[in-house]
């Protein structure tokens, strides 16, 4: 288990995270660095946990090929290729419309957590992150999408993980993401179907999550596509900012030489 | 080289196949039971195929995939040979899946054409990937409910270097509940093979050693039962052994 009494934080070129307040981390961050993602344990992302997403799919829910709405959540693995941190670069494959940046509050929990009852779920967190959970735009959700979610730095986590105790509750944090030249792009977590309690309790029935796992609460419906030569900034709550830019192919081939 | 992992007399060690049991790599020799079997290795991101036998396919009466039908695991699903899985009372269909499980052993494996592909794998273990249908919903369907369940996917016993398995594409899979032989298939029937499968997948992601692709199961998934000891077996690898528990052995009632 690991407990945290403010924020944590992984700056690129330091081998461990340190532990801050949050004017440090905005003094640190002021200065243009880079940050790994401050923990790096299994990450599970939520799909269509949002009441918007829902409605987006209306009446297609009582039709092939889903049938029926969903029961249990829908969760997926975001793989260790795809950790990322603040100011993360991001190839966007030639062939794709644009990435779908899914601004997401990351649950990050503090202790192993099997069977855990919705009353007693904040517990087992230790603090709160952002999680710019990528995607290439995909219409179908009837099909696992390793293809569109699991792609090289497709989940962006920080700058900071935050303590539990600078967050009053998970379930009423503005979600915002800001794509050059785009509208702001606002959501609430507010409007989500499980809350942070009930989706820990019920993941927790069938599959332990364990310290350093983070737990997504999903990205809200419509956030915005942002492509070759655009910036995003992402953030939940009054959590510093997580800046992510993005690159063609070409432009990823010259960072890397 | 064969080799495994265990827990034994207060530490983890590797462990190598001896007569009946084994040898632990500081020299004592153990029985089989005696120890407490973890996966083979430590494991980074598994990956799992659905629908990658025709014959399965088509016992689950699907039409061919445009693309390989690939979902990921996380960490937390995985148990050693020997392990106890539960077998919740509430459903009606919970099936093991026979599956080939190969390792990555090189670090960023990124676009690796299929004829370089198996320069990329360290080696081979079994894999017992249960899944439980009553869960099933259509959506990234197989869910993690179904699929990344606490116990519900077996590795091991052994982990065997791909040196000493000659030919990937020409292993029998073998099944047996209670003794009973329920599941057979070999891997010459892949619809997406070893080779193609790390094209497909370094394609669009990096690979890097440690992980874990779990190629699918062939025709002969049938439901077991609280209490069924089952056992699969694959050519050269081994034979890999699992015990259903009810609920109340958990804890659950």
């Amino acid at each position: 288990m690991f407990a945290l009494s403010d924020h944590l934080l992984h700056l690129e070129g330091e081998a461990l995270p340190r532990e801050m307040d949050a004017q440090a981390v905005r003094c640190l961050l002021a200065g243009g660095l880079a940050c790994r993602a401050p923990v790096t344990g299994a990450v599970y992302g939520t799909l269509l946990n949002d009441r918007a997403s829902l409605d987006a799919l209306g009446e297609a829910m009582h039709a092939p090929p889903y049938g029926a709405p969903p029961e249990a959540p829908i969760l997926y693995v975001k793989p260790r290729n795809t950790l990322a941190g603040h100011r993360a670069q991001i190839e966007v494959p030639a062939e794709a419309p644009g990435i779908e940046v899914g601004v997401s509050l990351g649950i990050v929990l503090g202790r192993t957590a099997t069977r855990v009852s919705e009353a007693h779920a904040l517990e087992y967190v230790a603090g709160y992150t952002t999680v710019a959970d990528l995607s290439l735009p995909h219409a179908s959700v009837y099909r696992p999408a390793v293809r569109f979610r699991a792609r090289d730095r497709f989940c962006v986590i920080g700058p900071a993980l935050v303590a539990k105790r600078h967050v009053a509750t998970p379930d009423r944090l503005e979600l915002t993401a800001r794509v050059t030249g785009q509208r702001d792009f606002t959501a609430n977590t507010a409007s989500f179907v499980r809350g942070a309690s009930r989706l820990i309790a019920d993941v927790t029935d069938f599959m332990t999550l364990s310290p350093g796992d983070i737990l997504t609460l999903g990205a809200p419906h419509g956030v915005p596509i942002a492509h070759a030569g655009e910036q995003a900034i992402v953030a939940v709550g009054g959590f510093a900012a997580l800046h992510l830019s993005f690159v063609d192919t070409a432009q990823s081939r010259e960072a890397l030489r | 080289m064969t080799r495994g992992r265990v827990a034994y007399a207060g530490a983890i060690h590797e462990a190598y196949p001896h007569g009946d049991g084994v040898r632990l790599a500081d020299g004592r020799l153990c029985r089989e039971e005696d120890v407490v079997w973890l996966a083979p290795i430590e494991i980074g991101t598994i990956f799992a195929l659905g629908l990658n036998y025709a014959d399965h396919a088509r016992e689950l009466q699907f039409a061919k995939q445009e693309a390989p039908l690939v979902f990921l695991k996380g960490p937390g699903t995985v148990i050693g040979h020997r392990g106890v899985t539960r077998r919740p009372r509430e459903v009606a269909f919970m099936h093991y899946e026979c599956e080939l499980a190969v390792v990555i052993g090189r670090t960023t494996a990124r676009n690796v054409p299929r004829e370089h592909a198996m320069d990329h794998v360290a080696g081979y273990m079994i894999a017992n990937d249960y899944a439980i249908r009553d869960y099933l919903e259509n959506y990234y369907r197989p869910n993690l409910r179904v699929k990344n369940r606490d116990g519900g996917t077996v590795l091991g016993p052994w982990f065997v270097d791909a040196a000493d398995v000659p030919d990937v594409g020409n292993l029998e899979l073998r099944t047996y509940v209670n003794g009973t032989l329920r599941q057979r298939g070999n891997t010459r029937d892949l619809i997406t093979d070893v080779p193609a499968l790390i094209e497909y997948l370094s394609g669009f992601m990096t690979l890097a050693a440690g992980d874990v692709i779990l190629t699918g199961t062939p025709r002969g998934t049938v439901n077991v039962d609280a209490g069924d000891e089952i056992v699969c077996e694959i050519d050269g690898l081994g034979r890999l052994v699992n015990t259903l528990a009810p609920d109340a052995v958990f804890g659950r009632e």
